[in-house]
Order: C-alpha cells, then sequence, then structure tokens
C-alpha cells in the first residue's frame, strides 16, 4: 500500500459531506453531480440556471485550485486521451442510465439508507474493481 | 439571487472537498480500484468522511418543513431495483476504473484545465445525450406501437 492519506480522505469526505448536506439545506434535492450536469442537458429540464450555478461552482474551484495549490490535480498515472474519451462516455451514459454515480447514489444515497443506491454503489464498485484488474493485471495495459 | 449563489456555493464546497480528499488524481482513483495490487484504502475513508457528515446532517434537515430556497423538498422516491439501474451502475463502474474519474472529479479537474479531463467531460457529455436520446427514441416507438 502506498500513498495511504486517511486523513486528508476523510477531511475531504468531510467537506463533502457538508457540500451535500448545504445543498440539502437550500435546494431540498440530492446533491447528485452527474444528475445536476446532466440535467442541465434533458429537454424537460427544471431549475436549469441553478443547475448550472452549481456546475459554475464546481468548475470555478477547479480553476482557483489550480492556482492556488496545483499539486492537488498533480499526476503519476493517467489514461491515454482516447481512452479517456471512452471512459467518458461510459460514464456519462451509465450514470444517466442508473441515475446517479459516486456522489448521488456513493454519498447521499447511502445516507439516506436508499436500497436502490446500496445496490448502485454495489454494482459500480464491483465493475471499478474489475476492469482495474483486467486493465492492469491482466493486459498489463495500466504503468 | 440566494438560489443560484447557494448552489454555487455549495458546487464550490463539493469541489474543495473533491481536491483535498485526492479524488482529482486519477491514479489515486485507480490506486484504489486496484484491489488486487499496490491498494491504496484512502478513498474509503473519503466515503466514510462524507456519509458520516451527511448520514447525521440530512436527517436534521429534513426535519424541517421546507428547504431555504424552495417551497418543498425533491428527494428520490423510487424503490425498486430494475435493469437500468444495475446496468448503468455497471457501465459508470467500467468507464470510472478505465479513466481514473467520476464525473465531480471530472468537471472540477476540467476547471484546472487538464486536457485529459476536458477530453473525459467532452465524452461524458456526448455519452449522457446519447442516454437522453436513446430513451426518447424508445418511449417515442413505445407510443406508436
Amino acid at each position: 500500500m502506498h500513498d495511504f492519506t486517511p486523513w486528508s480522505a476523510l477531511a475531504g469526505g468531510a467537506l463533502i459531506g457538508l457540500a451535500a448536506s448545504l445543498f440539502l439545506l437550500t435546494h431540498g434535492k440530492v446533491a447528485g453531480i452527474s444528475g445536476l450536469y446532466g440535467g442541465i442537458f434533458r429537454r424537460e429540464a427544471s431549475d436549469r440556471g441553478m443547475r448550472a450555478a452549481f456546475v459554475v461552482g464546481l468548475l470555478a474551484a477547479g480553476v482557483a485550485l489550480r492556482v492556488a495549490a496545483p499539486g492537488l490535480f498533480s499526476t503519476s498515472w493517467s489514461a491515454s486521451l482516447p481512452l479517456t474519451a471512452v471512459a467518458g462516455l461510459l460514464v456519462g451514459f451509465g450514470t444517466q442510465l442508473g441515475n446517479g454515480c459516486t456522489s448521488g447514489h456513493g454519498v447521499c444515497g447511502l445516507s439516506r439508507l436508499s436500497v436502490r443506491s446500496l445496490v448502485a454503489t454495489g454494482s459500480f464498485m464491483v465493475a471499478g474493481f474489475a476492469t482495474v484488474y483486467v486493465a492492469r493485471h491482466l493486459l498489463g495495459g495500466g504503468r | 439571487m440566494m438560489r443560484y449563489l447557494s448552489a454555487a456555493a455549495a458546487g464550490v464546497l463539493f469541489a474543495l472537498g473533491l481536491a483535498v480528499s485526492g479524488m482529482t488524481k486519477p491514479a489515486k482513483v485507480v490506486g484504489f480500484l486496484d484491489l488486487f495490487g499496490a491498494w491504496d484504502a484512502s478513498l474509503a475513508f473519503v466515503m466514510a468522511g462524507a456519509i458520516g457528515v451527511h448520514f447525521v446532517a440530512q436527517r436534521l434537515i429534513k426535519r424541517r418543513a421546507a428547504p431555504l430556497f424552495d417551497g418543498r423538498f425533491h428527494l428520490p422516491t423510487r424503490r425498486d431495483i430494475d435493469a437500468r439501474l444495475v446496468v448503468g451502475a455497471v457501465l459508470f463502474g467500467v468507464g470510472w476504473g478505465l479513466g481514473g474519474f467520476c464525473p465531480g472529479p471530472g468537471l472540477v479537474s476540467a476547471g484546472s484545465g487538464s486536457s485529459g479531463a476536458l477530453v473525459f467531460v467532452l465524452g461524458m457529455t456526448v455519452g449522457m445525450l446519447a442516454e437522453h436520446w436513446g430513451v426518447r427514441l424508445t418511449s417515442s416507438r413505445g407510443r406508436v406501437s
């Protein structure tokens, strides 16, 4: 095990929990990022402005952190650009089909003790473990 | 105005949490998913921190009659487990494992100007539009037949 950072992980996780709570308190909705972002593009979208404001918050924080703490984004490994595009397609399609991602199902759904979210979280975790196993250890694609 | 400001503030706070916890580093995410390699358990602590806070807070918040800037709560009510849920989650998990990004960290990293994240968000947006289009197509076919 290398790069194990339990304290910053716990602190960052608590901030994520606070952010989801702030969103619930102010808007009464689950802070599911794939749902909030994907909803902007739905024809029947409600609250498009509020959804966009949330996403602008995410992007603006990314801009600010790039200046203030660029080390948070540095990486020793990243997938090739074509593979990253395929990964994006799968993540986009899958989160809309399954109504959620790590935030909506993982954080908010599990906090609400939702059985649907438990099934979804179990499914994407197992699929993630299996994918990395195949890519890294069977195909040896990961460095 | 407060509706938009509070949504943006939640987005900023969420992004800070993702960055502090290491979720904006694909290497760290894939290290967590590499259960059979040099496993980095950190991301389990991210989930524990987030759920620990939100589990308590959402219970307190839901005691209110309504949220601050909306007339009522809009929480998911579905309880059924269907194929869409599982297939969607599995496709998402495969994409997460391949790229090391889930939607939140992808968007935050795209904001930071990372070319990989920009490609990821572009692909993700196309994937979302494809799903919306597929649902419209199948539901309009259903009406015809």
